[in-house]
């Protein structure tokens, strides 16, 4: 069963730098590392010390709040350094790997025949757990609460972002045996979303309601998905699951081990080997990509929602995408001459990029502006596809206004689906955090 | 450029932070950031950004303005001259003497207003310790442009001053303000200087000098009681007495084009601002038919109110604000339809104050909030019903 879903709102970035669908092998990184911080209002406390011999499989650390979510290693070897920051918060847990894996042994089991209390156990047990991904508030998910639906899209509307279609295909067993398993999770539907590319591969997979999603970015985005199929209300949960981490879950209950494999687009303009690499969750950043300078930007994930990462460190835990940009520190004379510098994209049309609808653009990190106050108003609209306003609730976040905040829909929204109100802003002002900022009050204030 | 970038990192080295004049620091980055885009990078967030920026979307506007300005100038002189003409003072002029007399009166005004407003600005921005906003580009050759011909410059400045503290600055600065700036100085300068204002000896440049004068604004002269002396072409092209820039509806149009082809003014302001001052007028229009004696303004064609008198200026630049207007796409039907409905109601029904459009876009300007609360709230009530459908359901289920 397909039911269509369309997205007229939106605004889909052609950038230079789109990986070829060719699948490699990356390397074997020296160290793996899993980031607490990857994983939003996470508590780590560490459950082994350094020097400590691993298993794939194995527990690192735990939740601090919620003890049954627990973060287990990709991969066999020893655990080497745990980098602390600020007030001695954990930052980074590396992994000395071993030649080849050996892994821990969780046990067989058919999912689909499996009691769900099982199910679930051994999605905890096994570190699964930190794959799912609660909404609202874009955290990850208490194993307590009893979801009203889980959403997967396997849609690529980002920029530069992964073809899933090309990903899953040769995973498509695991992916089943993967929904097999969430459906256990919760009473209602299990919802896929795809797209012409995913489709193919996806169309016939079974215990989903499958949607077909067309339009503009961001369209791929979850929340705009779970917003158009089943929005969240005031004490809702839903869940999401990225589609390959379904596959790590599909994995677990075939083979019996936590197979932390990760398929890894490089892309960018600045990128020279743009290629899928197959590789480990936390793989180092160095053996996907060619050395680079302080001239160019790494990014872990797409170009609108990625971190910022340095040469030496690792791949984020989510991330299946490698982006490398020019960073743009340099000034340009009279930047705001209407009609000038047409060689950046502008949403706007101040600027004549949209006298060329099929260029592909090569944007650097520049800010191209100063912050101001917020004055240009219905630009955000055009790129939110959801029956919310904007403005109004990040105005509502800044103040901290929770109940009004509640009544503009901030239980609907996730940072990420707000990069693209971000990107268009003539104001500059960093609204991801801004709305990452007014959910945090809200889990502290409303929970 | 990369000379004069190199000097100008130097001019700015006293005023970094931690250095001496970090405090001015906002004026200097003002100038710094108008001659280069600067070299900030992205930080947190989407690592890439749009082209667009606040300078670049004043500017635009400032663009739009100009051909209004440039006709407003040759149309200075060219009423001056023309009277002058019909007295018999002179026998003919040029078009660049009629441009040079409108310049010679207008770019002080526009140096006045640019000089005291933005001078306000950096004061604020050095005393708030942010950067210098870009509002003012517009503002302050706004002001000019809708002020009569001959107002005196002093006035001007303290017009100026009025609006930008308690017009904008009273408020919280750039994006908080309620009334658009521009306006309030009018205003300001209507109920301070009425004399410099209004009747119809201000509107044709230096016409107290000339005897036997008609200088009066078509409004006026409807007003009074008379029909307007003016072709409808004449009224659209602006060749007619008024201020500053507001005569030339062509004009106008043209700066209207080239807000909405760059997005950077709402054409839904724009387009049912027209409409509800369409309907005004043919409502007016249709009073004889319904048995009623309409006078004058009531009798005037309903198109004719569109071309003359501010009303096309005003819903062109000054409605389009995007901070004083309301902000949801609904509410800017809203907000423009009761602009132009309204702005033809004051000068029709309120002689006194022939010019509506300032009234009426002032009025709703304070009302554009309470539009935008309601359109919001239906989208809240909509969200509250699914929560209860939703909860109707479980229990149905259940």
């Amino acid at each position: 069963m397909s039911k269509d879903i369309r997205i007229k709102r939106g605004l889909s970035l052609k950038l230079e730098g789109e990986a070829e669908k060719e699948l490699v092998k990356a390397p074997r990184s020296k160290t793996y590392a899993i980031k607490p911080p990857d994983f939003h209002a996470l508590v780590p406390k560490m459950v082994l010390k350094e020097g400590a011999k691993v298993l794939a499989g194995d527990e690192l650390f735990f939740s601090k709040y919620t003890d049954e979510i627990r973060f287990t290693s990709p991969v066999s070897g020893v655990l080497k350094y745990i980098k602390r920051g600020e007030k001695r918060k954990i930052m980074e847990v590396i992994i000395e790997a071993d030649p080849e894996d050996t892994y821990r042994d969780f046990g067989k089991m058919d999912a689909a025949s499996s009691d769900a209390e099982a199910v679930k156990q051994r999605i905890l047990e096994s570190g699964c757990g930190a794959f799912i991904n609660q909404r609202p508030y874009d955290i990850i998910a208490d194993p307590k609460d009893t979801p009203k639906a889980i959403f997967i899209s396997a849609v690529s509307t980002a920029p530069l972002a992964p073809d899933w279609g090309f990903i899953l295909k040769d995973k498509l067993a695991a992916f089943q045996e993967g929904i097999n398993a969430l459906k256990k999770l919760t009473p209602g539907k299990v919802h896929l979303g795809v797209d012409a590319s995913s489709a193919q591969y996806l169309k016939d997979i079974k215990g989903v309601e499958l949607h077909t999603v067309k339009g503009p970015h961001p369209a791929g985005n979850v929340g705009v998905q779970i917003h158009k199929i089943d929005p969240v209300n005031q004490g809702d949960r839903v869940w999401t699951v990225n589609p390959e981490d379904v596959t790590i879950i599909g994995n677990l209950f075939l083979t019996g081990n936590y197979i932390a494999d990760k398929t890894v687009a490089v892309t960018g303009s600045e990128a020279t080997n743009r290629k899928y690499f197959s590789t480990k969750i936390g793989a180092e950043v160095s053996d996907l990509i060619q050395k680079v300078d302080e001239d160019v930007r790494i990014v872990s994930g797409n170009v609108l929602t990625g971190l910022k990462l340095a040469y030496d460190q690792h791949v984020s835990f989510f991330s299946n995408e490698v982006t490398l940009l020019p960073e743009g520190n340099n000034y340009r004379a009279f930047g705001w001459l209407p009609f000038t510098y047409n060689n950046i994209h502008s949403n706007s049309r101040t600027s004549l990029s949209w006298l060329f609808p099929n260029r592909k653009f090569k944007p650097t990190t520049n800010l191209n502006g100063e912050e101001r106050a917020l004055v240009v108003t219905g630009e955000m609209e055009e790129v939110l596809p959801m029956d919310v306003y904007p403005m109004q609730l990040i105005k509502a976040c800044m103040a901290g206004d929770i109940e009004k905040m509640e009544n503009l829909g901030i239980y609907e929204v996730a940072p990420e689906d707000f990069a693209l109100v971000e990107y268009v802003n003539t104001s500059k002002i960093e609204i991801q955090d801004v709305i990452r900022l007014g959910l945090d009050l809200m889990i502290t204030e409303v929970g | 450029m990369e000379w004069i970038r190199q000097r100008l990192d130097k001019i700015k080295e006293p005023f970094a932070p931690g250095k001496k004049y970090e405090k001015y620091a906002p004026a200097v980055n003002a100038i710094d950031t108008f001659l280069f885009t600067p070299n900030h990078t992205t930080q947190k967030g989407a690592h890439i950004r749009d082209a667009v920026d606040l300078k670049r979307t004043m500017i635009t506007v400032v663009l739009a303005l100009i051909p209004a300005l440039i006709f407003g100038m040759w149309n200075a002189g060219y009423q001056h001259f023309t009277q002058l003409v019909d007295a018999g003072t002179i026998e003919a002029f040029t078009f660049w003497e009629a441009i040079g007399h409108g310049a010679l009166k207008i770019v002080p005004m526009i140096v006045v207003s640019y000089a005291v407003g933005l001078g306000i600005e950096f004061a604020f921005a050095i005393f708030r310790g942010h950067e210098v906003n870009e509002g003012y580009l517009v503002t302050g050759l706004l002001i000019p442009m809708i002020m009569p011909i001959d107002f005196p410059l002093w006035m001007l400045a303290l017009s100026v001053v009025f609006a930008v503290l308690v017009g904008k600055e009273a408020f919280g600065g750039t994006g908080m303000n309620i009334l658009n700036p521009a306006l309030t100085a009018r205003a300001f300068a209507f109920f301070a200087y009425p004399t410099y204002m209004s009747g119809n000896q201000v509107w044709v440049s230096e016409a107290s000098s000339v005897d036997a004068i008609s200088g009066e604004t078509i409004l006026g002269s409807l007003a009074a009681g008379e029909n307007a002396s003016y072709s409808m072409m004449d009224m659209f092209y602006g060749f007619i007495p008024g201020s500053v820039a507001e005569t030339s509806t062509l004009f106008i149009l043209l700066g209207a084009l080239l807000l909405i082809l760059t997005k950077v003014g709402s054409w839904r302001i724009i387009l049912s601002a027209f409409i509800g001052a369409a309907v005004m007028g043919l409502i007016f229009n249709a009073l004889p038919s319904m048995g009623l004696t309409g006078n004058q303004l009531t009798n005037f064609p309903w198109y004719g109110h569109l071309i003359i008198g501010g009303l096309a200026f005003g819903i062109v630049f000054m409605a389009t604000d995007p901070v004083s207007a309301a902000q949801t796409m609904k509410g800017k039907w809203i907000y423009g339809f009761l602009i132009g409905f309204l702005s033809v109601m004051i000068r029709v029904f309120n002689p006194a104050y022939p010019e509506g459009v300032m009234l009426g876009i002032l009025l709703m300007n304070v009302f554009a909030p309470t539009i935008d609360h309601y359109v919001i709230q239906s989208n809240i009530k909509r969200r509250k019903k699914r929560i209860k459908s939703a909860t109707t359901q479980v229990k149905t289920a259940v």
